[in-house]
């Protein structure tokens, strides 16, 4: 693995890559420091403030109980920051321990774990993740459950891969020959090899977990109200679409940004961690 | 490959299998007494009702036997009975798959149609001004929420096209156009992560394929650059693109069961959304179930169609 220095010194020197991790920054930032960037509470409800637009009082406007947009948006991406890390550190964690242990076993074990990923892929990511919610009720935590369950087989099909190959090479013959025991083979001489792969796939799936956690909140799965989550956000301004635009149009904006800031992260990461891609130009 | 087509259905059958037991077993994860949970928001429960629906549920006998005869009734078509209306699942989501099915449809359509042009146009002007806008479309394109798409395509039409009959549906078979003008925004929202996505790779598999020697062959013995393009890169540029197309699918139903709230279309994502609100188990589990299978089912489809017009799949 190219030592930080490099990495970092390469990934200056893509533009597109560093467009993303700024963004992506700026949205982790915005989730850890939002109640010392806004003073305004996100919960705060004003009559006389109702479907204000965008102004220096209220950046991005007022929504129809007078509540700050700016505001709901910087503790909306609390939730999504924390829901979507929370889903994919469990979906990374999970998958590539059965990965792991499907390539160290072999055999039966490696074909009935990989078989349940396979079901597990069959669904369409939003339908299980729906099905999840419908058996264990609404809400953050149980929403970031459901979506870490979706993205488990994607974990475990690539851990499985690269540490088959691994384990075939010479040298890992050699430390068990030498009487090493499973775990240090896996925690020593695999895992730092499937290592960029799973820190790629990181950052790509939490791009696309964004979207499927605003996708249920938005149909009312994810975090309950009075909490502000940006798509229950967007959902609710529906109908007041007319009157006040700049929620349901910056609800979603917000949305995309953070999605496009880590997806962007991700591909550039990929870029300068496979060797195999460098220099292609997607 | 026979043998091949063979070894992918039984493949099939056992992750349906799978699915079905997952199905299955829902229930059965519930936290607390599902039957209680079903009965929770009505007012008049007895305890006979709740027996009756146990007893109806199957909830009392041993576990295998209740799967076994559950699958067996789900073979022969019976999905159970939905727990409000007390209609028959199929019939419930039979009524609600077409409009579904029908955008899924239509939205990997335009989506094709769409992306060949972008794809072709930015592979041939690598590196130009069209190239750059079509590359920067396709990466706001693949993480742009479509829901929000169809919600701002409402505020718009809203304000400008008023006349538009732009949220419900119409079946195709009473007013065609009627349908299609329904159909035009929600379909157009939820394809454009498609969109973005073949178009991008259809531009990096072309310039690869434009790289390669039997191209460079071809421009050698002094072929015109379009007989070039559509006749030699093009075909084996597509290969890529249709390998993807079952993952495509699986976005665009994702897609679609979310758009079907903001339209107000009757499709199976608004069935299943309306059966978790009360709660309504046996209607979830069919939904699930049968798009499921069809997703499953057009993937199989998809691939052994990509098996079969590239002749250098392996079958092992």
């Amino acid at each position: 693995m190219a030592p930080a220095r490099g990495f970092f010194g390469r990934l200056a020197r893509n533009p597109v890559g560093m467009l993303g991790l700024a963004l992506a920054s700026l949205v982790v930032l915005a989730a850890v420091l939002g109640p010392l960037l806004t003073p305004v509470s996100p919960l705060a409800q004003s009559v006389l403030a109702r479907f204000q637009g965008p102004s220096w009082r209220h950046l991005l406007g007022t929504d129809n109980f007078g509540r700050d947009t700016l505001a709901r948006i910087l503790y909306g991406y609390r939730v999504s920051v924390a829901v979507s890390f929370g889903a994919v550190a469990l979906s990374a964690a999970l998958g590539s321990l059965v990965g792991l242990v499907a390539a160290y076993w072999g055999g039966w074990v490696d074909r009935l774990l990989m078989r349940v990923m396979d079901v597990l892929l069959a669904f369409p990511i939003i339908l299980l993740a729906i099905a999840v919610l419908a058996v264990l009720g609404p809400g953050g935590v149980n929403t970031a459950l459901a979506i870490g369950i979706v993205y488990t087989p994607i974990f475990a099909r690539l851990a499985r891969g690269p540490a088959l190959t691994v384990l075939s090479w010479d040298y890992v013959s050699a430390a068990r020959a030498v009487g090493a025991s499973g775990a240090r083979i896996v925690v020593r001489h695999v895992l730092p090899n499937i290592f960029a792969p799973i820190l790629v796939q990181t950052t790509l799936s939490l791009s696309t977990a964004i979207l499927v956690e605003a996708s249920l909140s938005f149909l009312g799965l994810g975090t309950q109200p009075p909490t502000p989550s940006l798509g229950l956000m967007l959902s609710q301004s529906r109908d007041y679409m007319l009157i006040s635009p700049w929620v349901s149009i910056f609800s979603g904006l917000a949305i995309l940004l953070a999605s496009l800031g880590f997806n962007l992260f991700g591909d550039g990461m990929r870029d300068l961690l496979d060797p195999t891609l460098r220099g292609r130009d997607v | 490959m026979i043998a091949y087509v063979v070894r992918r259905l039984l493949d099939l059958l056992v992750v349906l299998l799978g699915v079905s037991i997952l199905v299955f077993l829902m229930v059965r994860f519930i936290p607390g007494d599902a039957v209680e949970i079903m009965l929770g928001a009505n007012t008049d429960i007895t305890p006979d009702r709740v027996a009756a629906l146990r007893h109806g549920l199957g909830l009392d006998l041993p576990i295998h036997v209740q799967y076994w005869h559950w699958l067996t009734g789900v073979l022969h078509g019976n999905l159970g009975t939905s727990i409000w209306t007390g209609r028959p699942v199929s019939e419930e989501i039979l009524a609600r798959l077409p409009a579904t099915l029908e955008i899924t449809l239509l939205a990997l359509l335009l989506a094709l149609a769409l992306s060949f042009p972008l794809g072709v146009l930015a592979a041939r002007a690598r590196g130009s001004v069209g190239d750059v806008v079509v590359r920067l479309l396709t990466i706001v394109g693949l993480t742009l929420p479509t829901f929000w798409v169809g919600v701002l395509m409402l505020l718009v039409f809203s304000l400008y096209l008023p006349g538009w009959p732009a949220i419900g549906y119409v079946p195709f078979t009473q007013s065609p156009l009627g349908n299609l003008a329904r159909m035009a925004l929600p379909t157009v929202a939820v394809s454009l992560p498609i969109v973005a996505g073949l178009t991008r790779i259809l531009r990096s598999s072309l310039l690869e394929v434009l790289g390669s020697d039997y191209v460079r062959t071809a421009r050698s013995k002094g072929l015109n650059e379009r007989l070039v393009l559509y006749k030699h890169a093009l075909r084996n540029a597509m290969i890529p693109m249709i390998t993807v197309i079952g993952v495509q699918l699986g976005y665009l139903l994702s897609g679609v069961v979310v758009i079907e709230q903001v339209f107000a279309i009757p499709g199976v994502g608004r069935l299943i959304i309306g059966a978790i609100n009360q709660r309504n188990y046996p209607l979830i589990q069919g939904v699930v179930l049968v798009v499921t299978a069809v997703f499953v089912v057009v993937n199989l489809l998809v691939d052994l169609a990509y098996a079969w017009i590239d002749p250098r799949v392996e079958y092992s």
